[in-house]
Order: structure tokens, then sequence, then C-alpha cells
């Protein structure tokens, strides 16, 4: 074996819909396996969040953009003598084989280890892929591969309607779809070509089964397939938009082996080496079946398949690719046993992606054969049913699991009919609808196609349901031994329970006399292990999770000093991998402190559900329930909830209530925190000023108030009601448009309106107090001006426009509040700064999404501190006043994946939209500025820009910098308004017209005709307008893959920072280099 | 589910567990062993190793895919793995009474109903398998309305009781095989009639040596092979000749004793579908299926047979060679069915040695 000595890994960027929270999982387990071995490692990814990029991971780590350009810089300047590409989704293969083609590899003397570049691009390129299986004569769906439009529909004819087309080298399918004719077909192609060269015209699957392997082949051709998996949804929907159950359960002996020996002769053909998925159609009535596509990295379904067995595939998939064989290498749950085996499974895994569908304007809610979705959830059981009503808890939405959920809006049968047999986010619910109508299986099977077994096991728990309200009479007394078990066998919470049993009253209440009464019974749930072999056997594994189908624990409560840290639960818009950076930050240093640490935590998509993380790991709900269940057992020192973001968090005072040892700053003064009306007093009681609010329950109330503070305002339902979410409203016409879409405003649903300060700037404070006394804190400034989601915002960090004097008001109130509140452990602060006034939006007593980036720019980590802190640590005041002194500058910038989100309106509001982010660093902020935004997708300009440049003072504050984009010789289109803006200030530009001006020169046809290289629209108004002409801009330039900004001042920031600064002057510089400036 | 009656499994060390049951409603006794394997339940039911043995599935969710009906093939069950069920009772976490399939003809309690054997489920089936794995394989019964004695298979001639009476001959290929069926899986059948072969199937305690055959091939089957004694005479005047000889799983630790090695009982055996195996000497490794209770004590092998296969997890013999003559064996299953069929080509590399032994004749 000819080890090398120093590898560079590719990350996968920021998080973004079809790449999320894996790769930091997958990466992490590659740059371990390479320490393990001595071996000196380099990694580039400008996710700031990840866990990957702490410190003590790799030995050197590169904030930069995964692009072949910064990647080739940093090959030159670190001379790596080996590569690793594959643990770093679809970003870093396509980098890898871009880089492959220009031969920089060789250039270079790197070595691809693992998997052959030639081998990716056989699996990517769907004709050659086609022919390498039929080389062995596997099958493939029949399909043409075509470069044109005229050739795609010739294709359609020839292979016959409906069909699917697929865009080659994209990820999580985007640009995929269905056509049923060809007008459908030509809309569908065109949009498909923005994103690839090529396109594969297909024949329709819909209706199979879709199964996948995970298989792993070493350099001695030895061959394994870790786990299937089993799609509950048939063909047709994305396997990242699937509920996905693993192992297969309706497959037979013959099916499940048949379609792994063509998986292995598969891999073996086409030579991969590591770990890749294969993906197949099977015909639900014969053992027909088509290889649909090999996915020659790690991915999305490799980690759910590691979570699910326990086997750890990118671990292994980097020791391959050093060349180990597999049989060299230990099972590391059993640690005597080999690596080269399959994993037995005694449970059944379920994973359920999350969409966040809702948060956007516009956007199409149809689920297909392109993913949307933002997160997932895995839920291990006994039983389909045990494990899917976990799962469907674990989703966040609301749900209690499939039935027993808050009354909606009753469905006639062909609106049920409709969700059923359109795919959306809702679907599953619908089967309980459709149970409730009398619909039979087969009826939903019709409608669905999905497999009987499972519409059956979803019947069981409808019937489970039906028993449990039958017994309503008798109250808690109807509730016997056998029921319970039988109820809590097939996934019923305690919730659930209560609902069915006892109404829909006060919930959790009742959830509380049925926990009483369960336990009374003694029907408690037993703790398994997840071993990889089934109990054959025995292993040291600290994998765990509960079920109510067993009478016996696998192990006894931890005796040493422990303490117990919950993640953060499902990856959604507003709470990711920075949050389970927090959680493996607090397990560390607990660790470090000299506790036994348990993590409670459920999404396969992190480093902290790695069984190596923490001493225990529970796979489990992070409910009330569950988090007891766990306490009642481990009955730890202590309890972590505030490293999780708002999942844990909210768990507070019920949890407090059943006196729990939570740790950190007491429940109460958390309550006292989240709670609008009594944090508004206690600031009132300080002194400390607000935005003024209030919250209403009329219409003449709204008014009144609006007259007393003026428009705009930001007007929130505290009831989510369809199509009404936050919303700025400038104007009395827009209020009615609001309240139109609101529907009510009662005593039951009150509405929250506050003052809406414009041109104010957002300045968010980072802290850990102690007792009421803060030890550390970091500062920073956001570009954008307040009114966008701090979410959304970028950020610098060290501010670098604020004053002295604003910093010292700021960290006097920060002061008053840590000290009002006893906060002790982390916190987070919103202040809005305008005419060197401070007011107070906000206070998080908790992690909150920035601690990553401000921890790694400062190099003083908030959470480490927070922790101990929380585990009773003397930590002293320490010097995060320095910060200033910081010789370099970090920004933080926001990742959307409007792409991927059909017909959404890719703007900046309010709410939250972005899916991920990246901090980048840099000697000036203009430096480090350019480096995130090219790390999110934007690219410099060649020639063109467009500027729509919205109302007049963002006009104004663009103008300079237009005025610099003219000197550098950018030509400038404009529409009409700004274009007369222009022309008043002298300022050349060229008038096109807006789209619905249906007149040439138009904004469509010049994006569609590629002839703009970067759009700047800012919107005319704050509301969450109609679809208008604006949007159709903004829309279109995503579709045509056009860089897209909506904010004057950032737009402003990034065109100065590309107009100074050129590509060859960012500097290709490593963490631990700004670190000793 | 509707009239669920309760039944129970009793072991040996005096554990009793509550359960309900499923196929026929009778009691039965048995040693229980567990098997990891997650699909395959029609194929694992109706192999004859299983005869005498209670069943416990650790996979979770069993009867899922309901059981196919009865299809032949050259008069031998296209399908299952034998005429009948073998095994004694079945233990699952889970029955699936409801199923779900294109091929199933019916349920799996029907089927077990069908030939009045027991099954029981909701018991906790890794607390069962932990407690066999640390203590050994041990007898046990499902107890339903009358009680049962414990009963020691081990201690009967499985083989004779699950070998045929007569002798049976399949397909019209150039290589003549015998196949010496201890309670062969009809797979290794399959497998012969699938590559260009005459088989003549013959019972267990046949002496095939008044044959004229090309090869000999030696099935799996239940229980100890030490009570094969007939068998192993026969196969020690075919060790003298040079014609080909392979053998699987019961027919390999014949094939260890006829040579003059020793055989030993397993603490809880391997029955799965996930074993490792390293052909010796070399980087290839294999995932195989298995299901055996016995295994060959390489330390005991002369000087002209070496260990063909190891198992990476334990160390234990996977198969033995003769060092000069066409003889191998193998402890695992390549005929499959179920489990994976990774080395299905054993019978390829069996057929070309007679290939070979033919021609050089």
């Amino acid at each position: 074996m000819n080890k090398p000595n120093k590898v560079l890994i590719l990350g996968s960027g920021a998080l973004k819909i079809g790449e999320a929270g894996e790769f930091d999982y997958s990466g992490s387990q590659a740059l371990k396996a390479l320490k393990e071995e001595g071996i000196r490692t380099i990694l580039i990814n400008p996710n700031i969040a990840t866990v990957q990029t702490s410190d003590n991971i790799a030995d050197d780590v590169y904030f930069l953009p995964v692009t072949p350009y910064f990647v080739e810089e940093v090959i030159k300047k670190e001379q790596p003598d080996g590569i690793l590409v594959a643990f770093g989704g679809q970003t870093a293969l396509n980098c890898a084989v871009a880089l492959y083609r220009a031969g920089v590899f060789e250039k270079y003397n790197v070595q691809v280890l693992g998997t052959p570049v030639q081998s990716i691009i056989d699996t990517e390129d769907r004709d050659i892929f086609k022919e390498k299986l039929e080389q062995i004569g596997v099958l493939s769906a029949r399909s043409v591969a075509v470069t044109t439009m005229d050739d795609a529909l010739a294709a359609a004819e020839k292979i016959g309607f409906p069909i699917i087309v697929r865009a080659a080298f994209a990820l999580g399918g985007l640009g995929s779809g269905f056509a049923n004719n060809m007008d459908e077909l030509r809309t569908l192609a065109q949009k498909s070509f923005t994103t690839s060269d090529q396109i594969l015209v297909e024949e329709s699957l819909k209706g199979w089964k879709e199964v996948e392997y995970e298989v792993v082949r070493d350099a001695y051709d030895n061959c394994i397939t870790v786990c299937n998996m089993e799609n509950f949804d048939p063909i047709g929907i994305h396997t990242g938009e699937s509920i996905v159950v693993a192992p297969s359960q309706t497959l037979s002996n013959r099916e499940y082996h048949k379609l792994r020996s063509i998986g292995i002769k598969t891999i073996r053909h086409l030579g991969i080496v590591g770990e890749c998925n294969i993906q197949y159609a099977l015909d639900p009535v014969s053992e027909d079946y088509r290889v649909i596509e090999v996915n020659a990295r790690l991915s999305r379904s490799s980690a759910l398949a590691s979570k699910a067995t326990g086997y750890p595939l990118a671990f292994v998939a980097a020791k391959l690719s050093l060349g180990y064989s597999l049989a060299e290498l230990k099972n590391s749950v059993t640690q005597t046993t080999s690596a080269f085996f399959e994993p037995a499974l005694d449970y059944v895994v379920v994973k359920l992606p999350r969409w966040d569908l809702g948060k956007f304007e516009g956007v199409n809610r149809h689920i297909g054969s392109a993913m949307k979705s933002v997160g997932e959830v895995m839920a291990i059981g006994k039983s389909f049913e045990e494990a899917i009503q976990k799962g469907l808890r674990m989703l966040d939405t609301g749900k209690r699991g499939f039935v027993a959920n808050r009354p909606e809006a009753d469905l006639d049968n062909a609106a049920i009919d409709q969700l059923l047999s359109e795919p959306n986010e809702e679907r599953i619910f619908a089967i309980n609808n459709a149970f409730e109508a009398g619909y039979t299986i087969q009826q939903v099977h019709d409608l669905t196609k999905i497999d009987l077994w499972f519409l059956q096991r979803l019947l069981t728990i409808f019937e489970l349901g039906n028993q449990l309200a039958a017994g309503r009479a008798n109250g808690l007394d109807a509730l016997e031994n056998k029921l319970l078990r039988d109820v809590k066998r097939a996934g019923f919470s305690d919730q659930q329970i209560a609902v069915k049993l006892l109404g829909e009253g006060d919930v959790k209440a009742d959830e509380l006399l049925v926990r009483a009464r369960r336990k009374a019974l003694g029907v408690l749930p037993v703790i398994k292990q997840i071993d990889t072999l089934a109990a054959e056997f025995p292993a040291k594994t600290n994998y765990l999770y509960t079920t109510y189908h067993g009478t016996e624990n696998d192990l006894t409560p931890e005796t040493d000093k422990a303490v117990v840290v919950l993640g953060s639960g499902v990856y959604r818009i507003g709470s990711s991998v920075e949050f389970d950076w927090c959680g493996v930050q607090a397990v560390q240093t607990a660790a470090e402190e000299g506790y036994k640490t348990i993590l409670i935590n459920y999404n396969p998509e992190t480093v902290s559900t790695d069984y190596d993380v923490s001493d225990r790991l529970y796979f489990e709900e992070l409910s009330f329930e569950r988090v007891m269940d766990i306490l009642d057992f481990e009955q730890p020192e202590g309890v972590i909830l505030s490293t999780g973001g708002q999942i844990p968090n909210n768990l507070a005072t019920r949890l407090a209530a059943a006196d729990a040892p939570i740790l950190g700053t007491a429940p109460a003064r958390i309550d006292e925190a989240e709670n609008r009306h009594k944090f508004s007093s206690i600031m009132d009681e300080l002194g400390i000023a607000q935005p003024r609010w209030k919250e209403l329950t009329s219409l003449d109330a709204m008014f009144e108030f609006v007259g007393e503070v003026g428009y705009p305002v930001l007007i929130r339902p505290s009831y989510v009601l369809s199509g009404a979410a936050m919303n700025v409203v400038s104007n009395a016409f827009e209020m009615e448009a609001f309240l139109r879409a609101a529907a009510e405003v009662s005593a039951e649903y009150p509405v929250v309106v506050s003052e809406f300060m414009q041109e104010a700037k957002e300045i968010e404070l980072d802290a850990v107090a102690d007792k009421g006394e803060i030890v550390s804190y970091a500062i920073s400034e956001h570009v954008e001006f307040a009114g966008v989601h701090s979410g959304d915002a970028t950020m610098y960090y060290p501010p670098q426009r604020v004053y002295v004097g604003t910093v010292r008001k700021l960290k006097i109130i920060a002061e008053k509040i840590a000290k009002r509140f006893q906060i002790s452990g982390p916190f987070n602060i919103q202040f809005l700064e305008k005419n060197r006034e401070i007011r107070v939006i906000e206070c998080n007593i908790r992690a909150s999404r920035s601690f990553p980036f401000v921890s790694k720019v400062s190099g003083n980590n908030l959470i480490k501190k927070a922790t101990q802190v929380l585990l009773g640590q003397n930590v002293t005041r320490d010097e995060s006043e320095r910060v200033y002194d910081l010789p370099f500058v970090g920004v933080k910038a926001p990742q959307f994946s409007f792409t991927r989100l059909p017909g959404a309106d890719p703007v900046l509001r309010v709410d939250m939209v972005s899916t991920g982010e990246v901090g980048c660093l840099g000697d000036t902020a203009e430096e480090a500025l350019l480096k995130s935004m090219l790390s999110v997708g934007y690219k410099i300009p060649q020639k063109t820009v467009l500027i729509s440049g919205g109302p007049i003072k963002s006009k104004v504050t663009l103008l300079s910098a237009v005025e610099l984009l003219v000197q550098k010789g950018y030509h400038i289109y404009a529409t009409q308004g700004t274009h007369r803006f222009f022309a008043e200030n002298n300022v050349p530009s060229s008038l096109l017209f807006w789209p619905d001006d249906h007149q040439e020169p138009n904004v469509l046809t010049y994006l569609k005709d590629k002839k703009i290289d970067l759009v700047i629209n800012i919107p005319k108004n704050l509301s969450k307008g109609e679809l208008d002409n604006d949007y159709k801009i903004r829309r279109t330039a995503v579709d045509f893959g056009v860089g897209l900004l909506t904010n004057a001042r950032l737009a402003k920031a990034f065109i100065q920072a590309f107009c100074r600064l050129e590509m060859k002057a960012l500097k290709i510089k490593s963490w631990n280099e700004y670190k000793a400036m | 589910m509707e009239n669920a009656k309760s039944v129970k499994l009793v072991l040996e060390d005096g554990t009793e567990i509550e359960g309900t049951s499923f196929g026929a409603f009778t009691s039965a006794a048995g040693e229980v062993v567990f098997s990891t394997a997650m699909t395959g339940y029609p194929e694992n039911l109706t192999d004859p190793s299983f005869a005498g043995q209670i069943l416990v599935l650790t996979y979770p969710m069993v009867g899922n895919y309901g059981v196919p009906g009865e299809d032949l093939y050259e008069s031998i069950s296209k399908i299952f793995e034998s005429d009948k069920i073998h095994i004694a009772g079945l233990v699952v976490n889970y029955y699936s009474e409801e199923h779900s399939h294109w091929n199933a003809a019916k349920s799996l309690g029907d089927w077990l109903a069908e030939y009045n054997i027991p099954g029981i489920f909701g018991v906790d089936t890794r607390m069962l398998t932990k407690k066999l794995r640390e203590k050994g394989a041990m007898l046990g019964k499902i107890v339903a309305e009358t009680d049962v004695p414990l009963h020691d298979p081990n201690l009967d001639n499985l083989v004779a009781q699950v070998s045929p009476a007569g002798v049976q001959h399949y397909g019209s290929g150039q290589h003549k095989i015998v196949l010496v069926d201890c309670g062969t899986k009809t797979n290794i059948i399959r497998c012969f009639l699938e590559r260009d072969v005459e088989l003549i199937r013959v019972p267990w305690d046949y002496d095939f040596t008044t044959l004229a055959y090309d090869g000999l091939f030696l099935s799996n089957g239940p229980g100890d092979p030490k009570m094969c004694e007939a068998t192993i005479g026969h196969l020690q005047t075919a060790l003298g000749q040079d014609k080909p000889i392979f053998g699987i799983c019961l027919g390999s630790q014949l094939m260890g004793l006829a040579a003059g090695g020793d055989t030993f009982k397993l603490k809880y055996g391997h029955r799965s579908h996930n074993q490792p195996v390293k052909l010796t000497g070399t980087q290839h490794c294999y995932i195989t299926s298995q299901n055996h209770g016995f295994a060959v004590d390489t330390a005991t092998l002369p000087a002209e047979w070496d260990m063909l296969f190891e198992n990476l997890n334990d160390g234990t013999c996977e198969g033995i060679k003769h060092k000069t003559k066409p003889f191998f064996s193998t402890q695992f299953h390549p005929e499959a069915a179920g489990g994976p069929q990774d080395t299905e080509f054993l019978f390829d590399d069996f057929l070309k040695a007679v290939g070979e032994y033919k021609a050089g004749k």
C-alpha cells in the first residue's frame, strides 16, 4: 500500500436543498479515517457552521469556494499528493470532474484516491452509463440522451408518453420532471437545458417500487451491500422526497438478492472503489427491474444507511481509498468482527423528509422527481407502525403522529382523491382522511400506488386509534394493560392516547395523566442497542433506541456522573448544521470536564448522531415524553437544552415542571424571554427601548395602533393561518390585502403588530453569561438594513461600521438583560440601531445560529465557555473586547435554494428563506465578502448588469456602485424608472422593457438569451406582493441561472468588492494562517 | 388480532415467555436456534437442515410478503427448498397477518397451520437471541394447550428422517453427478440442472460407489454429522479414488470426518445471510448464506487437507480442500436461497474439475 502523506478533501459548501448536513457527516468521518493513518489533511469548505471545519479535525481548513479556480489555487499552494472527491456531494464531484478534464490533477501530480474520476464520469454521463450497463446485460430504462430541443421531442415521439426528463450532472434531481405531452416536454426541457448541456428523455416507470442498495467495493474487488432501502412512495417521487424504509419490507428473498447481485455486478464493472449507491425501479407485479442510477460517491442515502445500520460507510470508504481491503478493517461496532460483512438489522428504520414550502411565496407545492425538502428525520422501531409514528412527530410540524392530530377542515372525497393522487407534503395525512372517509386500502393504493403492506400498517394504526376512542366514556380506566401495550407498540405517544381517550382538551395536562397511568401499569419502553449483527455477537455499542416491543433493556443506566445533551432535531429553514455544531461542542466540552455524555437526537444528516461522538447516543424523539423516559432511566446529573436551538428550548418549562435537572438559566426566566408580553414589560422595567408593538384582537385596534406608530408595520399572526405568515405592510391598501388573506383576527387568533424601523442597522450579540454576569461575547453586524431576517442576512464579524459608543451601549444593555434574567449559559440579543438609538428586538436564551461563525472567526469558542458555565465551572470574564484588534474579517453569507423551488419568489424579507450559509475570511471586509458571495454561487459578472432599482432610496444607495461598474467597463441595463434615474445622474444605461410591456428589448428575452450576467432587482415595497413584474424578473433570473441580488445594501457591497478586487487578489490563506496573524 | 390465543415459549433453563399464537395452535419441542436473515422465510422454513429446530427470527417483522404458491420445475419445487416445512416451530417479534406480494398465495400463518407447525409472536426476540448467544443453543418448546416434553433432535438421526427413500434421476446433461441427499435444498438441484448435468439423487446411506458417475456431490442436512456413519463409510471409498467431490454444509463436515478429521458443535451456530468468509491465502472475501450448528475442527485435518475458506468473524472452518485431488467443500451455501448468491461460481468450479477429470481419464 502506497499511502499518501498529504490529502486534500473537498467539502460541499453551504447547505442547500439536495445537499445538506449529510456531507458534514461524511467529510468528518473521512478526515477521522485519514488522521488515524497519520496523513496530513487539508479541507476546502466555506461552510463555517460545520463540525468538519472545527479545530482539530482537519490539519488545515480553507474557507473558500469549492470551485475549480480555488481548488486549483489550493493545490498549487499546498501540493497535496492525494485528493478525496467523493465526500463533498455533487458540488465536490462536479468540481473534481472539471479539474480532471482540465488536467489539473495530472499537472500537480495529485492522485485521486478511491473511485477513479473516469468511473465517476461513466456514471454521470447517461449515455456512457447506459452503454456500460448494456455491456453486462443489466437493464436500464429505455431512454435517449439529447442536447437539443428538437432531438428531445423526437426522442419522446419514439419512446412514447408519459416520459421523464433528467438533467445530467445535477444534484438532487435538479431540472428533472415528468411530461405527459409535447407541450409539457418543451417547457421542462427548456428549463433542464439551463442547468445541463445534456438531458435524458426516458420511459416513465411511475408506480414501480423504488429500491436502493448501498454498495461498498475495495481495490481487491471484494464487494458488499451494506443496506437496502425501499421507498414507501413509488417511482416518480425523488428518493429525497420519499418516505424510505430500511431494510426493504415487501421484497421477497428472490427480489432482494436479484437486485443485490445486479448491484454488485454493476459496481464491479464500473470499477468503483469505496462507496456508492445504486437505485432500481422494481415492477410491483413481476421480477422485472430497471437500474435508475448509480451515485459514485457518498450520498444522502449513504448517510442514512450508515445511521440505519451502524456501519460507518464514509469512514470505511476513506480507508478503502487508501488501499486497504475490507477484510483488513474491523467492524467498529463490535470491534472484533470484520468490516467485510453485511449488517443484519433487528429493527426497522423509517426516514421521512421535512419540507418548508409554506415559507415560500408562489412555490409549486407538488412533490415529484426533483427535491424540495430541506431536512429529514430517521425513526427506529421494531414495527413499521412504531417507527413511522415516531418519525411523523420528529418532523416537528405540529403533528402528533399518523392519527389524533389537531382537527382541520373536513375534506370531501374529491379533495382526498386529489391529495392522494397528486403527491404533496401532506399526502400521508390524507391517507388518514381517506380511512376516516371509509376508503379501503385497495382504494388508497389505486390512487397512490403505495404498496398495500404499508397501507395495511397505517390502517392498523387508524383502527387502534378508533379502539382507544371507543373507550372514551370510561376515560383513563379504559386504558388496560393489553390495549395500552398494543397502542404503544404501534407508536402512539402519550399525547395521542390522551387525545383519543380524553378528547381535544388540555392535551399537555392529559398527557401527564396518561403517562402516570402508563407508569402505574408498568408499561415502559425498553432500551435496545444497534449492533450491526442483530445480537449474534456481543458488541460494546452505545447506539441506542427505545421500543415497546420488548421486555428487557440491553443495558443498565450510566453510573458515572453523566450529562444529557439534547440535539437540534430535524433540519429546517432556520435551524440546521449550526446547532449540530453547538451540540457536538457541548458534548466534547462535557467529556473534557470529566462527564459521561448522553446525546439525544434523531437527525441522520448530523455528526452528533455518530455513535463515537458521545458515550451514549439515543437516536430518539426530542419530545417531553421520550426525553423524560430517558432521564427517568439514566438519572443524569444534568440536562443541557440550550445548545440545540428551538426544539429543546421549547421543552424547558415542561421538563422543569417534571423536575428534570436542567442546567443553566432557570426555565421560568427562559419563558419570560420567550413570552412577548413578559419580555416587553421587563424591557420597560429595565428602561430598554424596543420597537413599539401590541397584540391586537380586532381590526379597529389595529388601525388605531398604526395611527400611533405609522406605516410600515410588521404583522405576525400568533396562529399561522394559511397564506398569512409574518409580513410587513406599508400602507392601508396592503393592510387590507393582508387582512383579507388572514381571514380572521379575534381574541382567539390575535395578531401582533410592531413598529417597523426602516434604514435601521441590525446588530447581534452572541454571549455567554454565568449567573447573570457576561463572561464572553461577540458582536456582529448585518450588511443589510433591518427587514431581512437575521438568518438571511450577510454578517460582518467583527463589526465594520458600528461606532464604539454604540458597542458600549449594547454591552450595557446586554449586561442588564443578563442580570435580570440571571442567565447562565449561551444567549443572543438582536438590536436595531438608528441615529445612535438602540432598540432590542429580541433575546433568545440559548445558542443562536451565529455561534459557530463568531466562535470560529474570533477563535473564542463560545459554546465551550457556555458548557463550562452550565457544568458549574468557574469561568472568568475573558478579553472578548480584543476582537476589535482582529487583523482579519469574517463574513457570513446565506445560501438560497430558489432554483429548486419552482415558482418561489426569490426575495429577502422578514421571514427566513435561506437553507444554509458560508463564512469566509479576508484581510479586508471586501475580500471576505467577495469570497463568501462566490461561495454561495454568485459569479463575478463578465460584461453586463441589469438594474431594476426599486424605490428612490435604494436607487440612491446603488448609484455610486453603478458608477463604479461603468468605470470598470460594464454595460448597464436598466428598467424604465431606474434608466431615467441613471440618466438624470449622468450614468449611461440601456433601457429594457418590463416583462408586462411585451415590447422588445424586453428584460425576459435578455435573461433567457443569457445576455445579462447579474440581476439587481430591488422590490418596490416591503410586503409579500402579488407575483408581478419584479417577480417575473427575479424568477426568470433564477430559472436561467443568472445571479440575483434583491437588497440594495448587499448589492452595493458586492459590486464594490468585485470592482475593487480581482480574483487573483483573493488570498489563498488557511484558517491557521489567519489565526497566526 | 381477532381471536388471538396465548401460547408460551419454554426453554430448558426455565425461561418462560408469553406470546400470541399464529400458524397451528399446537405444542412442539425442539432445539431453539436463531437466524439473523432479514428475508427468505419461505426458503428457510423448508430447508431440511432446520429439521427439529424451533427457529427464532431476529428480524422483527415477518410474514410481510406472504408465501408463494407451489410451482414445479423438473418435478422439484421451483420456489421452496423441499416439499414441506421442516422447522418444529417459529418465534417472531411481530407477525404481519396481512401480507402483500404479487406472487403470494397464502399467509405465513395459514401455511404453518397447513403443516401443523406452531408459531408464536410478541416475543422479545433480541432478548431471546442474547440468551441463546450467551448460553448456547438450547432445548425448548412452544406450549399451546397441552404440554409436551423437551426433546433433543441432535440425538435423532435427523438425516435419515429427511433423506428420500429411493433414487431419482434429473436432467440429461453431459456430466453425470451423484448427489447424496442428506436433506438437500432444492436450489442445489436447480443449480446443477442449469449447468449441463445429469443428476442422480440417492438416499444418504445409499452405496453410490456402485454407480457409474463423473462427480460426487454431498448435500447439506440437519443435525450431528457423526450420525451419518453409512455416508462417511461410502465417502471414504470415494476419497480413495480421483473423481471430483464437492460438499456443502453437512456435506463439508462429512468430508472432514471421512478424511480423518473431527467435527464439533458450535455454541450457537451460524444462521444468517451475512457471514463473511475468506478464500485462504488470497484477499478474496465473500458474503455467504449459512445454516449450521456443527463445524470441522481445522486442527484435526490430516496433512493432505487444507482449509479452503475461513470465517472472518470467528475464524472457524468454512470449507476444506484436498491438496492434490479435486475434492473440496464449503460450510456455507453457494446455492443461497435464501441469501446472497456471490459464491454460486463454485458449482462451475466443480463442474470444471469434473470436465478436467473426464478429459484426463
